[in-house]
């Protein structure tokens, strides 16, 4: 769904960072706010509660540069995690063009995990996407914290449909900008086959 | 579906702003997409972060549209928020766009809801054609903007 304006010719296209609460959708954002050159980036907006957790969403314009005539920009978006946020997490997923699906690598949080991808498939078919036809990247982050479970195991069961698989620490950056790097150009690719 | 913005109509929209701001005797006017993209705006647009009021305004209209449906309304279709210096009047057109104006003791509600209904009308009807263009001609241009991309292009948008 994304906007195409001819006049200004500028495409703009929607990411959605999505997955368990405090698995590091936010995080992700904030890196990647941190490391953009100022000229190719907006403002980040947060709306969270007092504690820092999302309450609505984050988001972040970026400007990527232009493909032959035409300038790319990024509208990147996180939503709330916690569970009894379906209802301000749902609205998030209106228009997406992609998703990066951000799983905490914790044994603990693996029932989380699966809470969570199961929670977008219902919400994207609300919103009339199929999760199994959008472009879609998984994440594995945490992968510093001792208690996180081997890359393979939580490959093999929490990938959907063969996405590409990026392991990740995000507030050290490590992943971060691959992720979005292969969601981007999934999204693109996207576009040009529908053209 | 995607919306495939074309400079004629932009040029509609850009018109019809340009009056509604100065007929409204507003400080701004902006037109947003549901998905948050902005598409036009008049007034003194240097004045703030446009790419931020876009989302914002989207993420508002979508929180009262739940809130809508929640309680058995189909939408809410205009939203006021009154602060000690500015206004802003947020009202949804044609079901598709959000129409967003900001105005201080310079004007009133009053006549920014009267401007704003007649702005309106005029301003759905320039979005249906859209559509229908869009839909007609789906593709016309985005394969001249696509047709040349390559694999390589993508890739280097980001070395």
């Amino acid at each position: 769904m994304a906007f195409i304006n001819y006049a200004a010719r500028e495409v703009n296209c929607k990411i959605v960072y999505y997955g368990p609460g405090l698995c590091g959708k936010t995080t992700n954002l904030q890196w990647i706010y941190e490391k953009t050159n100022p000229t190719n980036k907006g403002k980040l907006i947060s709306l969270a509660t007092e504690t820092d957790r999302t309450l609505f969403f984050d988001f972040l314009p970026l400007d990527l540069g232009s493909i032959g005539s035409l300038k790319v920009r990024f509208h990147l978006y996180t939503v709330p995690g916690q569970v009894f946020y379906n209802a301000s997490r749902k609205l998030i997923l209106k228009g997406i063009d992609g998703v990066i699906f951000v799983a905490d690598s914790q044994e603990a949080r693996f029932d989380a995990n699966l809470e969570s991808i199961d929670n977008l498939d219902k919400n994207l078919k609300e919103q009339g996407f199929d999760l199994m036809k959008i472009p879609y990247v998984l994440q594995l982050n945490k992968r510093d914290l001792p208690s996180a479970m081997p890359a393979d195991v939580l490959t093999k069961e929490l990938r959907v449909k063969g996405e590409p698989v990026f392991e990740a620490v995000a507030p050290k950056g490590v992943g971060v900008y691959e992720t979005l790097k292969e969601c981007a150009k999934m999204v693109l690719k996207e576009l040009r086959r529908n053209a | 579906m995607d919306l495939i913005l074309y400079d004629e109509e932009l040029r509609e929209i850009q018109n019809l702003i340009d009056q509604l701001h100065v007929d409204a005797r507003s400080k701004i006017v902006f037109v947003v997409d549901k998905n948050g993209q902005q598409i036009a705006g008049a007034g003194d647009l240097g004045s703030i972060d446009t790419t931020s009021l876009a989302s914002l305004t989207a993420g508002n209209v979508a929180a009262t549209d739940g809130l809508a449906k929640l309680i058995g309304e189909k939408e809410f279709s205009i939203l006021f928020h009154e602060g000690e210096r500015d206004n802003v009047h947020i009202s949804i057109v044609g079901n598709r766009v959000i129409l967003v104006v900001i105005f201080d003791d310079r004007s009133s509600l009053g006549l920014v809801r009267l401007r704003v209904k007649k702005g309106s009308q005029e301003l759905t009807h320039i979005f249906d054609r859209i559509v229908e263009k869009t839909k007609s001609q789906p593709s016309a241009g985005l394969e001249a903007a696509f047709a040349e991309i390559t694999d390589d292009d993508i890739d280097n948008l980001f070395s």
